[in-house]
């Protein structure tokens, strides 16, 4: 009887192993399938969208939102990069054990999970309304770069406590000072992973659209022949409207009866949006796969 | 040799001042908003009860004159409904996913399903709620012949799912890694079959990682505002159904902002909204905050 019981236990135990084994293969059959199919079914629906023009740097075309994205990132990054990895520096290696330094870090935990509305109205307010000026492709930057600030401190502080004690001891028993060391030592050996958030970050910044709404703004106006930097629609001028390709995707959606391609140009956006991003994380995975190579000495031969 | 201290000094003064100004940004971000968004109450004298409690939005749009309602209940309900369902919809997925990463077929779970949620965070939100708008949008009017066109609480609250599955997925894959195999091994040395391990011992120890996963997601949900801009249909009631349309803080605040006379009652109340964001998103991580310290309270035992 007690024999007979325990058996029933063992076999109704491995009865729902195997039940729940079955449903988590479900589960993560049915993600995979729903990322590839995702993925798929935008740039296919891209690629049908294409039509001769759409790439043109005109009203037509999408060419000057994919210009605007682009370098709207770049300054975006010349801002947050050499704030964010000074900082990350300041975490890393100067940063006490005390308050401050918790108090910095909510504050880094904080940035990190503001809405990017919310930063985008931040945004607003003060590169626009108080400076009085129009949507400008330089508030968008700013804005992009309080987003993307938290993420590179933090890559930064944690690839340089990352690396080996000696780096540090090493170097200052060659008479190096603490910054000398930090300058030619360590922040050379944790550039790789470095080099790896800030391209996750920019990879971000391409998407973003909730941030630029009120900074950036949603039109933009481009005279690819005019080159006098202060002129409204010189394309290097900084401080011009300057909507970018995801915002872009907004705009055709709300004035789609404007224009009858709207559909076509949303479809065709979304998939370079989504090809440059995952180019981005495959740059990425490939740096970080280097770098692991290289640390664990796998390939050292070759 | 003196050039080299006054360098050291220089280099660590400079990284200092790098340090200081994530909190003067964070200070900065939350003051601004501070003041702002009290101008509801302080300067149009609303009461907070009226801005969280009523229903009926109807603040007057110039400079000078008040006396319009500010109730902003219907965005905060729908806020709180998309998000919630949509939380309902994806924690069983997402865990799940957690668990199959690491558990159950680890190897590709580095290999296939890292890369793949990659993919899922690297989509940027206005293509998701393109997708929405597309596809699950025509889809909910088909189906259920919903009134307003498929616009609805459901619609984005899918699309919500489908934004926090990566955020849950990740955080709670990486809480599930960091308990020790010696858990694990024990657990199996006594006869448990996998699911028993699973069920009772790697879950119950990873369970401060999971619910800061949820947490993390949640803010992400509550933040977004494009993507269910697109397809929540924005009308200003409470939603009937899931399938009756609605109006979410976020989608109001990205619709109306630019329309509005600056430091005019709506403008202001636009603001009331956003700091009520920026609060739900701090109190957010008081929670994460709270769970980690209790989680380590219990390891520590």
């Amino acid at each position: 009887m007690e024999n007979n019981s325990m058996k029933v236990r063992i076999f109704r135990a491995k009865a729902v192993n195997g039940l729940m084994t079955g449903v988590f293969y479900l589960i993560g059959g049915s993600f995979l399938l729903l990322i590839f199919v995702l993925a798929g079914y935008i740039i296919i629906k891209g690629i049908a969208g294409y039509y001769p023009g759409i790439m043109a740097f005109n009203q037509s075309g999408i060419g000057n939102q994919l210009f605007n994205t682009i370098y709207l990132v770049v300054l975006s990054l010349l801002i947050s990069v050499p704030i964010g990895v000074l900082a990350g520096i300041y975490m890393a290696e100067y940063a006490g054990d005390n308050k401050l330094t918790a108090f910095i870090r909510v504050c880094i935990e904080a940035l990190s999970s503001l809405p990017s509305i919310v930063v985008g109205l931040f945004g607003y307010l003060v590169f626009i309304l108080m400076t009085g000026a129009r949507w400008n492709l330089m508030a968008g930057a700013l804005a992009v770069s309080i987003l993307s600030l938290p993420s590179i401190t933090t890559t930064t502080e944690d690839a340089m406590r990352s690396l080996p004690k000696n780096y540090l001891s090493g170097s200052m028993a060659l008479g190096a000072t603490h910054w000398v060391s930090i300058v030619k030592v360590l922040l050379p050996a944790c550039l790789p992973r470095i080099i790896t958030g800030v391209i996750l970050a920019a990879g971000r910044g391409f998407g973003e659209a909730a941030a630029l709404l009120y900074t950036a703004g949603q039109s933009t106006h481009l005279n690819w022949s005019n080159w006098n930097l202060v002129s409204p629609n010189c394309p290097l001028n900084p401080f011009r409207p300057g909507e970018t390709l995801a915002l872009h995707i907004w705009v055709m959606r709300t004035e789609g009866s404007l224009n009858p391609n709207s559909a076509a140009i949303a479809n065709f956006s979304a998939a370079v949006l989504v090809v440059i991003v995952l180019c981005f994380s495959l740059l990425a995975r490939i740096i970080t796969e280097q770098i692991h190579r290289q640390s664990t000495g796998a390939g050292a031969r070759s | 040799m003196k050039d080299k201290i006054r360098k050291e000094y220089l280099g660590r003064g400079i990284v200092t001042f790098c340090g200081a100004f994530i909190i003067i940004l964070t200070a900065a971000i939350g003051i601004f908003l501070l003041v702002q968004g009290t101008g509801t109450f302080t300067k149009f004298h609303h009461t907070l009860a009226e801005f969280l409690f009523s229903s009926r939005w109807a603040p007057q749009d110039n400079a000078t004159t008040g006396g319009g309602s500010v109730g902003a209940a219907v965005y905060i309900c729908g806020s709180l409904m998309t998000c919630g369902l949509a939380l309902l919809f994806v924690t069983p997925f997402a865990l799940g996913a957690a668990v199959f990463m690491t558990e159950i077929a680890p190897k590709a779970g580095r290999s296939i399903f890292q890369p793949a949620v990659e993919i899922f965070v690297g989509i940027p939100s206005v293509v998701y709620g393109w997708i929405g708008l597309t596809v699950l949008v025509p889809f909910i009017r088909d189906t259920f012949h919903a009134t307003m066109g498929g616009y609805s609480v459901l619609a984005a609250s899918i699309v919500l799912a489908v934004m926090m599955f990566p955020t849950i997925t990740t955080v709670a894959a990486d809480a599930i890694r960091s308990v020790p195999s010696a858990y694990r091994g024990a657990a199996y040395g006594i006869g448990s079959t996998r699911w028993q391990v699973i069920y009772r011992i790697v879950i119950p120890a990873a369970k401060s990682g999971i619910y800061t996963g949820i947490i993390l997601g949640l803010a992400r949900a509550f933040g977004e505002a494009l993507a269910v801009a697109m397809v929540i249909g924005k009308t200003r009631a409470f939603p009937k159904d899931i399938l009756s349309p609605t109006n979410n803080l976020t989608a109001a605040i990205a619709s109306d902002m630019g329309n509005s006379a600056s430091g005019g009652e709506q403008n202001m109340a636009l603001w009331s909204m956003a700091l009520l964001l920026f609060l739900i998103s701090m109190f957010f991580i008081l929670l994460i905050h709270l769970i980690s310290a209790k989680g380590k309270q219990e390891n520590g035992k």
